[in-house]
């Protein structure tokens, strides 16, 4: 049988997309979504495709059900987003969507850590095109940004195969684990700066608003569930992960809350989510790893859906700013809606995507007696309700009137956003669909009394804590302006060391030249002093005194001649 | 504005009829805690209204801190872009190509 690899459809479309205009495009790019799905399905699990390169065997391919579940969820999310980007007449953002979707693709089915590393490198170098594509100075230096993070990362990556190779003879993609050597740690890092762990997440927060409404979309889709994947599989049950995904799952919401720019704030919440995802694995049994992988599912879909509500908004007002926004629920109530169920997803309230993954990492924490991190995961997802779920659409769409009147967006984005809107609610009805996916065998009920009522009485409290705060006017403003954060110490203060030691050198430099100059002009100054009328050298001298000189000097030579 | 059509939040009595419904669901909420049983595997979570007051005391100690951060994180918006972008024009771009 012919086997294809999930990547090459997606690279081959982009080529042909190079050529193509209009229609053609269009087609093609629906197309290979939907062709790459069935060819996957077909595939199922099983490997194929053995490259050798020096001594170690290398794996195009090789998929088991993590995998896979990840194989279909990246098509999935490459549909949608495509649906959503078809009315583009931008070549450059296309086909590089195209490519990264591939290259995430390439990364999930990699069987070794040098196939991984390729498409590790190729999903930074597509995806900041995505970001580039804006066109915009902020964009650019953003871009710039995450570009160097994502080679830093990648290079590390390389540093850990290399050294994981001559620990192993082998470079196969399998559970590593942090131990008594470099490799664990070089690659944990790598990992971990694509996952947005703390102090290493504000490229995400940084490109991903500046990219174009579109572009965010397939941003938030792949980079960071790679990384999810990476670390399901080689460090599933690393106790610090626990520790690092509750950080990730609690620092982000009280940014968000004083975040204006909402597609900024959605990027927060991102980090946020993750952070679930991270505990899950940290965690490492199988109900938990079952709720990390699916709670990526959903995330996905949901995030995205939130994402592509917010593209909407940016796309027909040319406006992300909160405190420009409101009132938009009565131009555009389609928008509104389909934003309230990504909302309501994200927040996990029963019947939606969120609710059937979430608990099963908070399951799992207090199965396996994390009490602290289970508060703390508590206080996040009440926090997520209060930001993503109510923040967003209440600032938009609701709060003041803008008195902007903006026409709903184009068809294929309302399409776009129905398609994920109807998954998550798909998948909080009948979550058995997507458990059956899941790694892990398992029985699992979301559905029963006591966590139905403790999860509504979780949010309608929180919102009720939301318009209580509202009411007394206690709840901050959105108000134009930028928050510091971590990467305040690479755009601010290392710029303005570097500019600072540059002008010191400057000033150092002029002020030694100035030395110099000065010491060579009085030199000459002292020089020509003696030759000047009136000088030493200039006047003339009496016959008399040049005598007694000579008569002084064979004075010197007697005594000498004597002594000597 | 006159003339415009009138939207369904432009009027108070409707607002005040969503609020009256929210705060019954609340009450209804913490009510259905005294009733129902919950199966419990954490210590504070049998006391009862654990999971109202946790949200709501969560989520305004959330607000409170978040508005406290601003106080020493919040900067003019412009803050990033005099240092890394040389001239204005550059700052807009396009949303749409």
């Amino acid at each position: 049988m012919f086997e294809v690899a999930p990547f090459i459809p997606f690279f081959v479309a982009a080529a042909l997309a190079l050529w193509l205009r209009g229609w053609p495009r269009a087609l093609l790019m629906i197309a290979v979504p939907l062709l790459g799905l069935a060819n996957l399905w077909l595939l199922g699990e099983g490997s194929f495709g053995t490259w050798s390169v020096l001594d170690f065997q290398l794996l195009l391919f090789r998929a088991d059900r993590l995998s896979l579940l990840f194989g279909y969820l990246f098509h999935v999310a490459a549909l949608i987003a495509i649906v959503y980007a078809l009315h583009l007449r931008d070549t450059m953002q296309q086909v590089a969507s195209l490519l990264y979707a591939g290259s995430a693709l390439g990364a999930v089915f990699a069987g070794d850590l040098l196939t991984l590393f390729i498409f590790w490198e190729l999903l930074a170098l597509t995806s900041v095109f995505l970001v580039w594509a804006r066109r915009s100075g902020r964009a650019y230096v953003a871009g710039l940004r995450y570009f160097a993070l994502h080679i830093l990362s990648g290079l590390l990556l390389l540093g850990g195969i290399i050294f994981y190779g001559q620990a192993h003879g082998s470079l196969e993609f399998g559970q590593i684990g942090l131990g008594q050597n470099p490799y664990g740690w070089m690659i944990f890092l790598a990992f971990g700066i694509k996952c947005a762990f703390p102090f290493f997440h504000n490229w995400l927060t940084d490109a991903y608003p500046e990219s174009t409404p579109t572009g965010t979309v397939f941003l938030s889709a792949f980079t960071t569930k790679v990384a999810v994947y990476a670390l399901a599989r080689a460090y599933p049950g690393t106790e610090l992960l626990v520790y690092i995904g509750a950080t990730m799952a609690c620092f982000p919401i009280f940014y968000a809350v004083i975040e204006n720019d909402l597609r900024r704030v959605l990027a927060y919440s991102l980090i946020n989510q993750l952070g679930f995802m991270v505990v899950g694995i940290g965690i490492g049994t199988s109900l938990a790893i079952n709720g990390a992988v699916a709670h990526a599912f959903n995330d996905v879909i949901f995030k995205g859906l939130l994402f592509m509500s917010m593209g909407a908004v940016l796309h027909v007002t040319g406006r992300i700013n909160g405190s420009e926004l409101g009132g938009l629920y009565k131009t555009m109530p389609k928008t509104t809606v389909l934003c309230i169920i990504g909302a309501a997803s994200i927040s996990a309230f029963p019947l939606f995507s969120g609710f059937v993954s979430k608990s099963m990492v908070m399951s799992a924490a207090i199965k396996n007696g994390y009490d602290w991190v289970w508060l703390i995961l508590l206080f996040a997802s009440a926090g997520v309700f209060h930001h993503a779920g109510i923040k967003i659409p209440y600032f938009a769409f609701f709060a003041h009137d803008s008195g902007l009147r903006a026409k709903e967006p184009p068809a294929n984005m309302l399409v776009a956003m129905s398609i994920a809107a109807a998954l998550c609610l798909a998948v909080g009805i009948y979550p058995q669909a997507l458990y059956s996916l899941l790694p892990f065998e398992m029985a699992y009920t979301p559905y029963d009394v006591t966590h139905v009522l403790t999860q509504l009485q979780l949010l309608f409290f929180s919102a009720l804590a939301f318009v209580w705060l509202n009411l007394r006017r206690l709840y901050p403003p959105e108000l134009p302006s930028v928050n510091l954060d971590v990467e305040w110490f690479y755009r601010r203060l290392l710029p303005n060391a570097a500019r600072g030691f540059v002008a010191a050198a400057f000033r150092l430099d002029q002020r030694l030249r100035g030395a110099a100059l000065k010491g060579v002009g009085n030199l000459i100054e002292g020089i020509s002093g003696h030759h000047k009328p009136e000088g030493v050298m200039a006047r003339s001298w009496l016959t008399g005194s040049m005598v007694a000189g000579v008569v002084l000097l064979l004075g010197v030579y007697l005594l000498l001649g004597f002594t000597l | 504005m006159s003339g415009e059509k009138q939207y369904f939040f432009d009027r108070p009595d409707n607002i005040r009829l969503v609020l009256r419904i929210f705060y019954g669901i609340c009450a209804l909420l913490v009510a259905a805690d005294f009733v129902v049983h919950r199966h419990t595997e954490f210590r504070w979570e049998g006391l009862p209204a654990f999971y109202p007051l946790y949200g709501f005391v969560g989520c305004v100690i959330l607000v409170i801190v978040a508005k406290w951060m601003r106080s020493f994180l919040m900067r003019p918006e412009d803050y990033y872009d005099r240092l890394e972008l040389r001239n204005n024009e550059a700052r807009g771009g396009h949303d749409d190509v």
